[in-house]
């Protein structure tokens, strides 16, 4: 009989600075015992090849993500505002810098 | 201020994004059929990047230079890089990582039947590199492109970093050209076992893939094994000119009507049994993985164990 073959580790997260003046971005995840563990994990797995300066890791466990089910109303007050945008406001032509 | 999305609405919203080019993304709603295709395509991908360390990673202690052995041990770092990647998109989906592990070495799930092959002299590094992982990449360029956002991802990365074994195993190839007639013949013996293989790796003919039609339609696919197989033969030929090595099909013929190389009849007989798991290598491959995953036990639950320590004792 075969004994099951559990994972203890927690997933982890995985962002990437790729190099100074970008952000961190999400490159994927590991698992790893420990945070320490995961910082090597995700040096070894996601930079071999220079692609970052620094890593995050976070356990997937703690982040908190808005749900694609409620998508159309949970960005809607981004869409309904239309003055946030500097092309709302009309501004005659022979006004320079602006 | 929560909607719920009715089934409808869900099943048009992820036809819209497939129909759209847009990505799917791993907490949209996708139907059944789509989550199970892609967890069996991404697991399968996965265990053939981890099993497809064994053949190459037999030969890091006896390649002959400091040279060659960086180069191979970096390879073989990477393929498992790359199977660590997909094991990672393929969790996104629900997949659950310890599961697809027991999967792979219990045998209920598969992998590429390529790596059932033996290594038998070091001139099968370098035709694995140019063959197998040139098969690879033209079978994994079209899949940057799929419709399932972390898999594409993935992809990307695994196709940058697989032009790199690709052309190792060729400059590989080129030196041994130059050496002793011994070497040229190694080379030679090595094309000839590698290539029907390499061919076989875009799967059956399209008259016998049942899968393939929906994938298509479901953009985790966009060509056909056909049309991928011919494209890597098309590719393939040249660079067995420039080698100086002949490729074992007497039927290997340019069809200037096509526009391609017309190829002999694979012997679909072979690939039938090697999936079936009577592949020269088989058992030795999942034997020595499944040996691999127990002797590591030790190392995961003594970290576990210190990990668990440092935390009570913060």
């Amino acid at each position: 009989m075969m004994e099951p073959v559990k994972h203890e580790w927690p997933l982890y997260e995985v962002f990437v600075r790729s190099k100074r003046g970008l952000n961190h971005v999400h490159v994927g995840s590991l698992h790893a015992a420990d945070d320490q563990m995961a910082i090597h994990h995700a040096r070894d797995l996601y930079t071999r090849r220079n692609e970052g300066v620094s890593i995050w890791v976070v356990k997937a466990a703690d982040i908190t993500a808005s749900s694609p089910d409620e998508k159309d109303p949970f960005f809607a007050p981004s869409a309904d505002k239309v003055y946030r945008h500097p092309t709302f406001y009309d501004i005659p032509d022979n006004v320079p810098h602006m | 201020m929560t909607t719920q999305l009715s089934e409808e609405d869900l099943e048009r919203h992820f036809e819209r994004t497939v129909e759209h080019d847009l990505r799917l993304e791993p907490r949209d709603w996708v139907p059944d059929g789509y989550r199970k295709t892609m967890i069996r395509q991404i697991a399968q991908h996965a265990h053939s990047e981890i099993i497809g360390m064994q053949p190459e990673g037999n030969w890091i202690t006896r390649a002959p230079s400091l040279r060659r052995k960086a180069i191979l041990l970096a390879k073989v770092q990477d393929e498992a890089g790359h199977g660590l990647y997909l094991y990672s998109a393929a969790e996104t989906l629900g997949a659950d990582r310890g599961d697809l592990t027991e999967r792979l070495i219990s045998g209920r799930q598969k992998y590429s039947s390529i790596f059932n092959y033996p290594t038998l002299t070091f001139a099968d590094v370098g035709v694995i590199g140019w063959l197998v992982d040139g098969a690879a990449i033209c079978n994994q360029v079209p899949l940057c492109r799929c419709s399932y956002g972390p898999y594409a991802r993935a992809m990307i990365r695994i196709c940058k970093e697989e032009s790199f074994h690709q052309r190792q195993g060729y400059e590989l190839l080129m030196t041994m050209m130059r050496g002793t007639e011994a070497q040229r013949r190694m080379v030679q013996d090595a094309t000839n076992r590698w290539w029907w293989p390499s061919l076989m790796m875009f799967g059956p003919p399209d008259g016998d893939s049942p899968n393939t039609a929906q994938s298509m339609a479901w953009k985790i696919k966009r060509h056909t094994n056909d049309e991928l197989r011919q494209r890597f033969v098309d590719m393939t030929v040249p660079q067995a000119e420039a080698l100086g090595v002949t490729l074992p099909d007497p039927e290997l013929t340019w069809n200037a009507e096509r526009g391609h190389y017309d190829f002999g009849e694979i012997d679909w007989s072979e690939f039938k049994e090697v999936l079936r798991g009577n592949g020269p290598c088989n058992a030795q491959r999942v034997a020595h993985r499944k040996a691999a995953h127990d002797d590591g036990a030790w190392v995961r639950e003594a970290a576990a164990a210190h990990a668990r320590k440092v935390r009570e004792t913060a």
